[in-house]
């Protein structure tokens, strides 16, 4: 089995791409591999918690759980979500804190490496 | 124990998303990287500059007057300052009718690393050659 790790710049609510994101880690985590997940720009906003599932929107709690009791790895730019006003007491627990070198030292000792870029 | 190439590819303008700011703020933070890594592992990464990307590299950013914010221009010289490797497509500067001498350097700062300016031919050829490809 390998390791993937994907980094994750869009944001939760106005693209589609942070939902297939979490799928995707979803799918590898089911097949065994070791995946890595780094959320950055207004993807941190994905990290907060208390989403109300409003059929309209995507919403990402709910799948980060079950992704993170799979043992997937998730960090978020700090940084990025003080921006946006999320602090240490609203992320999602679980969800690791850190910054940019955390997704480089992933990528180090990753088989294959998925960017999904922001808008 | 080995290094690990990566080319980060800036195509995005500057400003109008926070895209290209990513692009320079994780390559810089190949710095720190060996912090999380074994002795003598390395993340060694390339920037490279294509298409609206190369906007990102004019000099005389008024960033901080305009929208209060640090100048991409900042990051593109840090870039430098660290000794980033920086390859900038010469035809998409020729495309856009950016002459080098509008382009940022950090002799200023002290820095020895200048921007290169490249055909496309050798930014693929620097993409080939890396194990990841990172798109901002």
């Amino acid at each position: 089995m390998g390791t993937l790790t994907i980094g994750c710049f869009a944001s939760l609510v106005g693209s589609k791409s942070l939902d297939f994101t979490l799928k995707l880690a979803n799918a590898a985590a089911d097949k065994g591999h070791k995946v890595n997940l780094w959320l950055s720009g207004n993807a941190t906003v994905m990290g907060k918690n208390h989403q109300k599932h409003l059929k309209d929107y995507s919403t990402g709690e709910k799948p980060t759980m079950e992704l993170l009791k799979k043992g997937v790895e998730i960090c978020e730019c700090e940084a990025c979500a003080l921006a946006r006003g999320i602090q240490k007491p609203d992320a999602i627990e679980g969800i690791q804190w850190n910054a940019m070198h955390w997704y480089l030292a992933k990528i180090y000792n990753s088989d294959r490496v998925l960017h999904v870029g922001g808008e | 124990m080995s290094n690990v190439t990566c080319a980060f590819i800036i195509q995005r303008p500057p400003y109008k998303s926070e895209t290209s700011t990513l692009g320079f703020t994780h390559a810089i933070s190949w710095q720190v990287v060996e912090m999380l890594l074994d002795e003598g592992q390395n993340v060694v990464p390339t920037v490279c500059f294509v298409g609206e990307g190369v906007l990102n590299l004019y000099t005389n950013q008024k960033a901080m007057e305009n929208y209060g914010v640090t100048s991409i221009e900042s990051h593109g010289k840090n870039s430098l300052l660290v000794d980033l490797d920086m390859l900038v497509c010469k035809e998409d500067l020729e495309r856009f009718g950016i002459p080098e001498d509008r382009l940022l350097d950090a002799e200023d700062m002290g820095a020895d690393k200048k921007l290169q300016i490249v055909p496309y031919a050798e930014i693929q050829k620097a993409m080939e050659s890396c194990k990841h490809l990172l798109f901002f």
